[in-house]
């Protein structure tokens, strides 16, 4: 475009350029009014429009975190009852198995304790009987007479009394080793009550911790049921860390199955050729050693799934046991198949590159291969096929975060939408008020460009005459 | 479920439908090689023993390799030592190559020198030959002195098509003449090039530094 074709003169560019800007000047502050006004209407649509849609956003916002809210409880109050429920299963479990053996074990300990009674009664000390010959001895020694009888007597006596003290001491020592027999005898009946005192207090104790579980999940279930922000705030942040845990650990199977690709990449070229290609830059063997391990992580999924380890297909879950059984028995076989060529692509891979590392050395020489120590190089051999083998079997647990992730996933798209609408409905209020600032400086800005014009007005208004002002006064008799 | 996973199949194949889905041999390169066997040059052919097992490490199956001799007229079949698609099998693939590699030895060790040298003649047969592979990259490594000398009655004085095939100069010596006028040297070359870019070759790259410089053959830097 030529700019002199703009000029009036072109041979006098000044001059052209001055006609120009009076003519603008001239045309701009007759159309003052108007611009001003669309200005105003061009912003004041601008700001309504953002004031709308911020409005639109916080209620939305709003109506999501509701929704979200009542998501979560309701997922919330799911998880405690399950929780309850197992715990109720525990103690059920307990009380079946542990509490049902107590009026046998009760039995058993009054038997025991009878019998303790009993050998206790037993092993009582017998006093020796009271000595008959002591009021005869008495009688002996009232005998005023002397002479031989009464020492004869007396010796008589002695002698009978030395053998009685004999034999009773005897006696009195057999009945002691009888008592101490027959304690000794207790002993492992004391030690069988203590153990099973012992035994009926570690199942009382986890009763307790059992009851106590279930106490902090009815309060929290209560809670949720009340739907209280605490506990909300709660289940929030759970679900976070639940996400995070999960992704984590999702990295590290992702890390695990990078080195699964890594393994059998090489070796599915050999199966499925090294020179085809499915895109542009993705080649079919990748994608073949991809399918292998993607199948791997899908049979674990329905192994945990029929282990009901996970519960991400309802169909599964909701199958009777037989067929659960058999789906899970599957998926076993399908992994351990999996496992198996994975170990042998794993063999495979290993070969191939023993064999490229022998044509580099026929390439660069022509001197015979060096003889390499045989266990030395099965010892990597071996450590790719034992991993190849054993990495599917890790994959399958990836399941578990999986489904943790996919769970929490709700709760924190669902949080992080509300706060993404909250943000924008901010962003769409701060543009609406801007804009509704903007039109003043606008305007303003428009009248510096006609500032001469405007001086003039105002001059000649101060006179008492305005143009625009006039133009501006509607007219009376048509507003009546 | 079974509508749910044909129309996942379906978006699938879709997006490899709209991606372009890959042509092997789009991928793949072709090396052709000639070895000047005229001469003196015929004593290099050592050298050349070399940068075709440089080739047969560095290249891939589903590649193709060919290494074909100068001599007075090169526009033959006869010229050629030994051609090879590998296969796509990698464990193939290696016995092709050791096989290739006797192949050159054994060349390397009966070469006879040629009264005259027909460089043009070998890159058309080697052009022919590269445009059949249909590879995604075609090169021609030209292992001489390029110093052209043609048979009475040779007709080499016209125009030739080298459409998007690289051309690579290797161990391109200079002569007893070049010593003396180096002028000769660089014209020489320049010609080369200026005639090899004319036929659309969509490179010119010359390595004299076979130590240091075997990557650029294939483009690699």
């Amino acid at each position: 475009m030529n700019w002199n074709s703009l000029l009036i003169w072109p041979s006098n560019v000044a001059l052209s350029l001055l006609a120009l800007f009076l003519l603008a000047t001239v045309l701009l502050y007759a159309a003052r009014r108007q611009m001003h006004g669309v200005i105003h209407a061009l912003c004041h649509m601008v700001a309504s429009s953002m004031r709308v849609a911020s409005r639109w956003l916080f209620l939305s916002a709003d109506t999501v975190r509701e929704r979200n809210r009542m998501v979560l409880l309701a997922q919330g109050e799911s998880e405690a009852s399950a929780h309850i429920e197992r715990e109720f299963e525990r103690i059920a479990n307990i009380v079946r198995k542990d509490l049902q053996e107590y009026p046998s074990l009760q039995r058993k300990l009054m038997e025991e304790v009878t019998r303790i009674e009993d050998d206790y009664r037993r092993c009582g000390e017998v006093p020796p009987p009271p000595p008959e010959w002591v009021q005869a001895l008495e009688s002996v020694s009232q005998i005023k007479s002397g002479g031989d009888i009464p020492r004869k007597l007396l010796e008589d006596i002695h002698k009978s009394v030395q053998k009685i003290h004999d034999k009773t001491v005897a006696e009195f020592r057999r009945s002691y080793e009888e008592r101490h027999k027959i304690l000794k005898s207790l002993m492992p009946t004391w030690r069988s009550v203590s153990k099973s005192m012992e035994e009926m207090d570690k199942k009382m104790i986890s009763l307790e911790t059992n009851g106590k579980q279930i106490d902090d999940h009815m309060s929290k279930y209560e809670s949720m049921r009340a739907k209280d922000n605490k506990a909300e705030h709660a289940l929030t942040v759970s679900g976070f860390v639940q996400f995070a845990i999960s992704g984590l650990v999702m990295v590290i199977a992702m890390g695990g199955a990078f080195i699964n690709f890594k393994l059998i990449a090489l070796p599915m070229s050999e199966m499925v050729g090294a020179s085809d290609y499915i895109t542009n830059n993705l080649k079919t063997s990748d994608v073949a050693a991809l399918v292998i391990i993607l199948m791997e992580a899908s049979m674990g999924l329905f192994l945990l799934e029929s282990l009901r380890i996970t519960s991400l297909f309802p169909r599964i879950a909701s199958m009777d046991d037989r067929m659960r059984h058999r789906l899970m028995l599957a998926a076993l076989v399908f992994l351990i198949i999996l496992a198996c060529i994975e170990s042998s692509l794993a063999l495979m891979r290993d070969m191939l590159i023993a064999d490229k590392a022998s044509l580099m050395r026929d390439l660069s020489s022509s001197a015979p291969p060096a003889q390499e120590s045989g266990l030395l190089t099965h010892i990597p051999m071996a450590g790719q096929m034992i991993m190849g083998f054993v990495l599917p079997f890790a994959l399958a647990f990836v399941a578990i975060p999986l489904e943790s992730a996919v769970h929490s996933m709700r709760t924190v798209l669902g949080s992080l939408t509300v706060q993404f609408m909250r943000a924008l409905g901010f962003l769409c209020r701060l543009i609406g008020v801007a804009f509704r600032r903007l039109a003043r400086v606008l305007e303003m800005t428009y009248d510096i460009t006609i500032v001469i014009p405007l001086l003039i007005e105002r001059m000649v208004g101060a006179s008492g005459f305005s143009l625009s002002d006039k133009s501006h006064q509607p007219k009376t008799g048509r507003a009546s | 479920m079974i509508k749910n996973s044909l129309l996942v199949a379906l978006a699938i194949l879709a997006t490899l439908a709209s991606s372009g889905c890959g042509d092997g041999r789009a991928h793949s390169q072709a090396v052709y090689m000639l070895v000047d066997t005229s001469g003196t040059y015929a004593q290099e052919s050592s050298k050349a023993v070399k940068i075709v097992s440089y080739l047969l490490a560095t290249l891939n199956p589903g590649d193709s390799l060919a290494v074909a001799k100068v001599e007075s007229r090169s526009f033959t079949e006869k010229d050629y030592v030994a051609r090879v698609t590998f296969d796509n099998r990698p464990s193939h693939a290696t016995e092709q190559k050791r096989a290739f590699k006797a192949k050159i030895e054994a060349f390397a060790k009966n070469t006879k020198g040629s009264a005259h040298t027909d460089i043009t003649g070998g890159l058309l047969q080697g052009a022919e030959y590269l445009n059949e592979t249909k590879a995604g990259i075609k090169t021609i490594v030209i292992f001489s002195d390029m110093e052209e000398d043609l048979d009475k009655g040779a007709v080499r004085d016209f125009p030739i098509h080298l459409d998007g095939i690289r051309i690579v100069a290797l161990n391109v010596t200079k002569l007893g003449t070049d010593n003396a006028d180096p002028r000769k040297y660089l014209d020489r070359l320049s010609r080369w090039e200026a005639r090899v870019r004319k036929a659309g070759a969509a490179d010119w790259v010359m390595i004299n530094d076979l130590e240091n410089n075997m990557d650029s053959i294939l483009g690699r830097h």
